[in-house]
């Protein structure tokens, strides 16, 4: 039997040296999803890792060809920034969409992602914008696109002694937004049901040049669904596109039965959802 | 299991203490410090009960650990009031905004914190904001009407 210990090194190798050193560690961000766990379905000691201490988990920067979200940027500091709203609404939206207030000043959105539920809504955000991991390790680090990251139910592509240093996300160009929508049965502080993700760019003529949908909560991970994409791209985002978009989507989901939800329930939804992002991410990318 | 030596500001004054490393900031408070104005509802951050402020930001202290407070400025119930009770109070007792009271010092700290970011939040502001603290009594619209009250007041004080 182990102890429980808690260190909050000063630096990535710090960290890295940490995750290694311990029989069992784990790293802590905003404790949202951690506490509860230790609290209830894992009560097993370890060495907690505390990454908030280091100046690349707290980056929130809005660069010319990239932003970078830190892992250790709570969804209240995200939403706060007005010019990260602008520039990517679904994402800071999803961000927006987890927990309360009080959960919103501490979660972050790297740790919905590495918490890897299938509900979590930043990940189908995160993989419409496009969004690469910014992984540390003792090796000097890797890059994964986030759609690989998640590799089932709750676990993800992390090796040991590695963690999470943010996420980087293509900086949109102009007439390109992203918008993510979920569905729950009350309008706050629940799971989604089904959730999409959808970011759009637009010609002059707001011709649809590229595309990226991913869905949530109706897959053992969120998943990227290109034939969704394909159905918008090269049109107007008339009707007849957002209703094949939101086809492709059923077609792609393989979803549960729960008490949230019939699987045929959440096939029907996740289309809704698909066809308004689409339509919501349309609409801003003409304004930008 | 080694306790973890923790040096924070709570309400405003220096505090030191010891904590196990899987100890949350919320039986920090409540069992080592006799802060006992937080309340613990669920300790799963649903119900708000445990709502503190960690260098001004809102959170639920029975999801944070002790440790984490270190160098950290954090306010609780108990420092909410001056010589006077804050607006908010004031207006929760005129209002009769409460009932068993479990949940009126995570509301306290909540509203306080809303209206320090919006001074005048409309009712949707409002119940969106405070959409993660629970209470089982009043049925909310006297907390909203109570928030609204301390809002008008704050913004014009007698
Ligand atoms: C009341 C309540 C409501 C909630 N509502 C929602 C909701 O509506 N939608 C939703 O999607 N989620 C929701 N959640 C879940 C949770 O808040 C989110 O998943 C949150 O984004 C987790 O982030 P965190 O920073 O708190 O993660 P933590 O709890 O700190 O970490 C989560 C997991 O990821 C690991 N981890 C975290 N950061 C890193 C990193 N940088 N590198 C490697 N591993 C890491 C941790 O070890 C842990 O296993 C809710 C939780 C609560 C308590
Ligand atoms: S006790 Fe913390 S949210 Fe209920
Ligand atoms: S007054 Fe009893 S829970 Fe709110």
């Amino acid at each position: 039997m182990g102890a429980f210990a808690y260190v909050a090194p000063q630096s990535v190798d710090d960290v890295v040296a940490a995750l290694g050193a311990a029989d069992r560690a784990q790293v802590i961000a905003g404790g949202t999803d951690l506490l509860v766990q230790m609290r209830s379905v894992d009560r097993e000691p370890r060495t907690i890792v505390d990454i908030k201490s280091l100046a690349e988990t707290n980056r929130l920067d809005i660069g010319d060809d990239e932003v970078y979200v830190g892992a250790a940027v709570s969804s209240a500091l995200m939403n706060e920034n007005e010019a990260l709203c602008n520039l990517l609404p679904g994402v800071t939206e999803a961000g927006d969409l987890i927990g309360s207030t009080q959960i919103q000043g501490r979660a972050t959105i790297c740790g919905n992602l590495c918490n890897a539920s299938p509900a979590g809504d930043s990940i189908p955000a995160l993989i419409a914008a496009g969004a690469i991991c910014d992984i540390a390790n003792a090796n000097g680090g890797r890059e994964l696109p986030v759609d690989e990251f998640v590799t089932g139910v709750g676990t993800n592509a992390l090796e040991p002694g590695e963690f999470l240093l943010g996420v980087k996300i293509p900086r949109p160009a102009a007439h390109s937004r992203d918008a993510y929508l979920r569905f729950i049965p009350r309008t706050e502080m629940d799971i989604a049901v089904a959730g999409c993700g959808v970011s759009v760019t637009l010609d002059d003529d707001g011709t649809c040049t590229a595309a990226r949908v991913a869905i949530g909560a109706v897959a053992p991970t969120a998943i990227l669904v290109p034939a969704a994409a394909d159905a918008l791209i090269g049109g107007k985002l008339d009707e007849a596109a957002l209703q094949a978009a939101g086809e492709a989507c059923t077609a792609a989901s393989s979803p549960i039965t729960d008490k949230r939800g019939t699987a045929e329930y959440r096939r029907k939804v996740v289309a809704v959802l698909c066809r308004r992002a689409a339509e919501i991410a349309g609409q801003r990318a003409r304004g930008a | 299991m080694a306790k973890v030596h923790v040096t924070s500001r709570i309400n405003g004054q220096t505090q030191e203490f010891l904590c196990e490393p899987n100890q949350t900031i919320l039986e920090v408070l409540r069992d080592e410090l006799g802060l006992t104005g937080t309340k613990e509802g669920c300790a799963t951050g649903d119900c708000g009960a445990c709502s503190v402020l960690v260098d001004g930001r809102l959170i639920c202290s029975c999801l944070m650990l002790g440790a984490e407070a270190a160098g950290k400025d954090i306010e609780t119930i108990e420092g909410v009031a001056g010589e006077e009770l804050h607006p908010v109070q004031t207006a929760i007792l005129e209002h009769a905004a409460l009932q068993c009271g479990i949940c009126t010092p995570g509301i306290v700290v909540a509203a306080k914190a809303l209206l320090e970011k919006h001074p005048d939040p409309d009712e949707t502001t409002i119940r969106y904001w405070l959409a993660g603290n629970l209470c089982r009594c009043t049925g909310y619209d006297k907390i909203i009407r109570a928030v609204q009250d301390a809002a008008k007041t704050l913004a014009h004080p007698a």
